[in-house]
This record gives structure tokens, C-alpha cells and sequence, in this order.
């Protein structure tokens, strides 16, 4: 099998067992709008234009409280800045790409695939079959995040929260973020940015999680300085 | 039409900050920095995203056992820790909540 082939598949592997974290998630993301106002045709325009989670259950939120249309637009970019992030940090990976195949990689950069290409492809960006593993994960990870947010503007509020499915959404964050935790200076970036997330939660449109971001980066480059100096 | 002017104003800033860096020309290098920089991003977003999920209860830091979703979460993150598998962590994080929700 030529190695394209071959990394599709893998892709195809490794994404469709996220299906058990997108699905809850989505479904909570498709109730929040039904709930908020937003009508299906419009909520699921939503869901397949914008498709990024957590700046949709903002959006919603904001929609339903009658917050002006700038504002909307303004929280679901500073929910959405670690896309900008992530477009930067796999950049080096799709850089010798044709346009159309980046395009493609643009929209689909999410945070599941981000992190499982990340997990695969991390120390050899020289590797081939990038394009192909990125595309195998992208799709089941696209169709079931479309179908889980379709059921839940349909479904409503009927779903049992005795289930606490929700729980599901950071497992999977968990899932991705604790095999990246490879040395020192990369467990201080994660422990910092966790703990100022903790502590600015309270900050107005979703701040908390760029100020945690950037104490992350910060403190991961001087752990590695500090590291180096010592040897 | 407000609904659809907000629907096309996030769907133009959510591609933007997509695309971004990926449609640099491949001629262009980034500052040594911010490539060292952005090794960090993908461990300090995802703890961000779900660090607050664990120890907040209704906005207010709570590390008590009655917290059954920190507990949870400790046996999700020794499970990832340990085996380094998605669909596993996710079950037994899941199993978890429910058996802490029913001992405490």
C-alpha cells in the first residue's frame, strides 16, 4: 500500500475512537443553541461554517443574553485564539503543501485533530504522509461532530443528566494533553497555564484561557533556560 | 439577519486565525523564538481547557473529596500517564465520576 494510503488509514484509526468525547460535546453544543433561540437552519449553518466548539456555546450564550453582534464576534475570537496558535504551530508540518491542501488543513484545524497530529507527527515534521494522516482524522472527527450538534438542536433538553456525559469533554483534553508531558520545561508549561486558568476563570469573554496560554509559554521557556544554564 | 451577520462574522474570524500561519509563503521563516515559543502551546491550551473543569465547583476552587470530578479526573490523568490511550482514559474517567458520585 503506497505510505498515503497507509497514513489515511492511520488517521482514520486514531480518530474515530473520539467519537465517545465529540459526540457529547456536540450534542451539549446543539442543545445550547436550540435552548438559546438560534433556529435549526441557522444553528447548524453555524456549526458547519464556523465548527469550533467552545466559541458556539459562547456564542450562544451571548445570543440568548442579546448581546450585540460585535460583541458575539469579538468573544468567539479571543475563545477561539488557540486556533491561531495551533495554525502557527503545525504550520511547519504543511508549509511545502499546495494552497488548496492548507485551506483544506485550516478548516478542519480543530482541537482533536491538532493534538492527535501533534501526538503522531511531533519530533519529524520531515516524515511523509502529513496531508493524508491529517485528512484520515479530520473526517470521522468532522462527520461526527456535525451529526452529535444536528441531534442535540433536534433532541432539546430531553437528554438525562444523570448520564453526566459533559464529563466526557475535558477526559478528552486530558486524553491529549498528559502524553505530551514528554520533560520538565513541558510539565511547568502545563501546571502554570493550568493554574492561571484556574484562577482568572473569573475574567469576562473567556480571557482566562489566553492569559493561561501565554503564563504557559512563558514559564515553559524559562524552565528550559533555567535547564540549560544548570548543566 | 443580525443571527446570520454573527454567523458570518465568527465563520470569517474562527478560518482567519486558522489559516493564518499556514498560508505564509514556505520562503518565510519564523523568529527562532516563536518557534521555541510555540512548542508550548499545545501542553499549556489543553491543561488550560480542562484544569478549571476539575477544580472549580460553580466558579470557586474546591479541593475537597466531595469534588468527585477532580477524583475522577486524577484517575483519567494516571490512566493517560500510564497507558497513553484516548478511549480508555475517557471510560475510566466516566466510570470514575459515577463510582465517586455514589461513594461521597
Amino acid at each position: 500500500m503506497p505510505p498515503a494510503r497507509t497514513e489515511f488509514r492511520a488517521g482514520l484509526r486514531a480518530g474515530l475512537p473520539l467519537f465517545i468525547a465529540i459526540a457529547p460535546y456536540g450534542l451539549v453544543t446543539g442543545v445550547a443553541m436550540a435552548a438559546s433561540g438560534i433556529p435549526t437552519l441557522e444553528a447548524m449553518a453555524m456549526s458547519i461554517l464556523v465548527y469550533a466548539g467552545a466559541s458556539m456555546l459562547a456564542a450562544a450564550q451571548l445570543i440568548a443574553e442579546g448581546a450585540p453582534a460585535l460583541i458575539v464576534v469579538a468573544a468567539a475570537f479571543i475563545v477561539n485564539l488557540r486556533l491561531l496558535m495551533y495554525s502557527a504551530s503545525i504550520r511547519p508540518y504543511f508549509a511545502h503543501e499546495p494552497l488548496g491542501r492548507r485551506l483544506m488543513v485550516s478548516y478542519a484545524l480543530v482541537d482533536n485533530p491538532y493534538a492527535l497530529f501533534i501526538q503522531r507527527f511531533g519530533p519529524h515534521p520531515e516524515e511523509a504522509g502529513k496531508f493524508d494522516y491529517f485528512i484520515g482524522l479530520a473526517i470521522p472527527i468532522w462527520l461526527c461532530w456535525q451529526a452529535s450538534v444536528g441531534a442535540g438542536i433536534l433532541v432539546g433538553n430531553q437528554l438525562p443528566a444523570a448520564w453526566k456525559l459533559e464529563f466526557a469533554a475535558p477526559l478528552a483534553f486530558i486524553a491529549m494533553s498528559i502524553p505530551l508531558l514528554r520533560d520538565k520545561q513541558m510539565v511547568a508549561a502545563a501546571v502554570s497555564a493550568g493554574a492561571t486558568a484556574v484562577l482568572a476563570h473569573g475574567l469576562p469573554l473567556r480571557a482566562g484561557l489566553a492569559l493561561a496560554a501565554t503564563v504557559g509559554i512563558a514559564v515553559g521557556l524559562l524552565t528550559e533556560k533555567l535547564l540549560r544554564t544548570k548543566t | 439577519m443580525t443571527l446570520w451577520l454573527i454567523i458570518v462574522g465568527m465563520s470569517l474570524a474562527t478560518f482567519g486565525q486558522r489559516a493564518s500561519f499556514l498560508l505564509l509563503p514556505a520562503r518565510v521563516q519564523l523568529p527562532a523564538l516563536l518557534r521555541r515559543a510555540l512548542r508550548y502551546v499545545p501542553a499549556a491550551v489543553l491543561t488550560a481547557i480542562w484544569a478549571p473543569e476539575l477544580l472549580l465547583q460553580k466558579g470557586v476552587l474546591s479541593l475537597a473529596l466531595g469534588n468527585e470530578r477532580l477524583l475522577a479526573g486524577i484517575v483519567a490523568i494516571a490512566i493517560a500517564w500510564r497507558y497513553r490511550v484516548t478511549f480508555g482514559t475517557i471510560i475510566a474517567g466516566l466510570v470514575a465520576l459515577h463510582l465517586f458520585d455514589w461513594m461521597f
